[in-house]
């Protein structure tokens, strides 16, 4: 599994950094660092909506700081378990 | 509304917005030949002899907007029907002289070339040397220094006149400062332009998935445009079909650190090092002073290190740097350099772009641009990269004195370098700047004003990163190689 982050500007005024770092730390926790790999990309073309977060060739998501914990829970937990 | 500086500028923009919007069109072959009638459609002409020969030069110029000639490796090259055989002869004795008794300018004179004749001074070009004697002597200020304009503006010495009285350019001593490009009062010497490509590019990218399009800006940009704030340039640029557009301050920001240790290193056993951001500067090291080359800056400049950067992350991307620089044309295509950056095009060129399309950047709502540190949008102003490395020695409390020596212009860089070369400078840091002010006094820069600075310092202090650190914590720059080789 890929997560791409948006770290283009817009994002990154939204905290991608943030989004980024926790994402990391829970990769990390769960052991998970074999199956999913963690990117940064440029503008994903939504920057209306950041932070940006696309996971494969899904559509892309909004994930704000404060949503990460539940962004990887139902989607990187629940995707893998898809 | 946009204002132009000189009818220079607002020729040059004509051609290449029509260039650019035939290129969109599709149609540029097409119409190749139609341009001249276009922009000169007479009947009376407008700034030149005749008609016909202003359609000659629109044609010439419509060469340049179309990559110039290919077999001149020189991206800056005159124009041989718009360069107007200015006075070979550099000082003039003009109607003012009273033909006095003193005759102060043939005792000046230190080759005997004045003479008196019917009570007029005279000189006898065959013997002047050029010196500007006469010139201070004459109490009636009756001698005008008219050495030609683009002469005056080369700092080497490149620009030679042939048999025809016409302006040439010596490839050789030429370091592409643009100068000479700028200081044309006949608009008669111009850079290439990549205008074609890039519009095509981004047409392909339109079409493909496999081709991403990256615009990255020169932090000179911040005082170019007086009509729009610079989130709205940063969505007009977007509309032109980019897919994201980058700071190179962010590049400035890798820089920084990489130039800061390299210095620590390179002291231990030089005496001193100079920078290499700048191409202008060091293409001018290496011509005339090829002693001082092993003291050049290994690093790359930033433009080259946000295009390493953005390809580490996108292995899709196409990187157009946009800025105010003709050496940067030159850069890009350096052997070891090349394939980084794909394509330099310059803020006039950018303006004819984004105004061929029809886009009014005024009315569009702002996009962000918010990576990089204050630091590295300084780098555009002369002065900029001392300060970030000085930062930096400060921030990781490095053990070493930095004494920068700033070089504002070529002038002054070549005073530096003359010094160095004697081991008698006082410090252990040069920057050189190739153009007065730094980048944001660039030669293609659509806007040469007194406020340029304050412009840039707020573009600077409107970060949100305080320097290259914070800036840089969300890129793994680790495995990016910042050496030139």
């Amino acid at each position: 599994m890929v997560v791409q982050v948006c770290i283009g500007s817009a994002c990154h005024l939204k905290g991608s950094y943030v989004v980024i770092q926790k994402l990391k730390s829970l990769i990390e926790e769960h052991n998970l660092g074999d199956f999913v790999e963690l990117k940064s990309s440029f503008c994903l073309g939504e920057c209306a909506n950041g932070v940006s977060v696309k996971i494969d060739s899904q559509k892309v998501k909004t994930v704000l700081p404060k949503d990460v914990e539940k962004f990887f829970e139902t989607e990187i937990l629940g995707g893998l378990e898809r | 509304m946009r204002k132009f500086e000189n009818q220079v500028q607002l020729i040059k923009y004509e051609i290449l917005k029509e260039v650019s919007r035939f290129t969109y069109e599709g149609k540029l072959n097409q119409m190749v030949n139609e341009i001249p009638y276009i922009v000169d459609p007479g009947p009376e002409p407008r700034y030149r002899c005749c008609l016909y020969h202003e359609r000659a030069i629109t044609a010439d110029r419509v060469k340049m907007a179309m990559g110039g000639d290919k077999n001149n490796p020189n991206i800056i090259e005159v124009l041989d029907t718009a360069c107007d055989q200015c006075p070979v002869n550099r000082y003039v004795i003009t109607e003012t002289c009273r033909g006095c008794l003193a005759h102060r300018c043939e005792s000046a004179c230190p080759v005997n070339a004045i003479t008196i004749t019917d009570h007029r001074a005279v000189i006898d070009y065959s013997k002047c040397i050029e010196c500007g004697r006469c010139k201070n002597a004459c109490p009636y200020n009756a001698i005008a220094d008219v050495m030609r304009p683009c002469r005056r503006a080369c700092p080497t010495g490149a620009i030679e006149i042939n048999d025809n009285k016409k302006a040439v350019i010596n490839n050789d001593k030429c370091i592409q400062c643009g100068a000479c490009v700028y200081q044309c009062p006949f608009g008669a010497i111009q850079d290439k332009s990549q205008i074609v490509e890039v519009i095509n590019l981004l047409k392909e990218a339109e079409k493909s998935n496999e081709i991403h399009p990256y615009a990255i800006i020169a932090p000179a940009f911040a005082s170019q445009f007086e009509y729009a704030n610079l989130g709205q340039i940063i969505r007009g640029i977007k509309l032109l079909g980019f897919k994201d557009v980058i700071e190179v301050a962010l590049g400035a920001d890798m820089i920084s650190e990489h130039e800061t240790l390299e210095l620590v290193e390179h002291l231990k056993d030089h005496s001193f090092m100079t920078s290499s951001c700048c191409p202008a500067f060091v293409k001018y090291i290496e011509n005339e002073y090829p002693e001082v080359t092993e003291n050049i800056s290994n690093s790359v400049s930033p433009m080259i290190a946000t295009s390493k950067l953005i390809k580490s992350i996108d292995d899709k991307a196409v990187v157009v740097f946009i800025g105010p620089c003709v050496a940067k044309k030159a850069e890009k295509d350096l052997p070891k350099l090349s394939g980084i950056t794909d394509y330099v095009l310059t803020f006039e060129e950018l303006v004819a772009m984004i105004d061929s399309r029809g886009i009014k950047l005024e009315t569009l709502e702002e996009a962000s641009l918010n990576n990089a540190s204050y630091f590295g949008r300084m780098f555009a102003s002369t002065g900029g990269l001392s300060k970030s490395i000085t930062e930096v020695v400060k921030k990781k409390k490095l053990d070493i004195d930095v004494v920068p020596v700033i070089c504002d212009g070529i002038k002054e860089c070549d005073k530096a370098l003359k010094i160095a070369k004697m081991d008698r400078l006082k410090g252990n840091f040069i920057e050189g700047m190739a153009c007065v002010g730094g980048c944001i006094k660039g030669p293609v820069t659509m806007h040469h004003g007194t406020k340029d600075v304050k412009k840039l310092e707020n573009y600077c202090s409107s970060t949100i990163e305080k320097d290259s650190k914070e800036s840089l914590r969300i890129f793994d720059v680790t495995n990016i190689d910042l050496n030139k080789k």
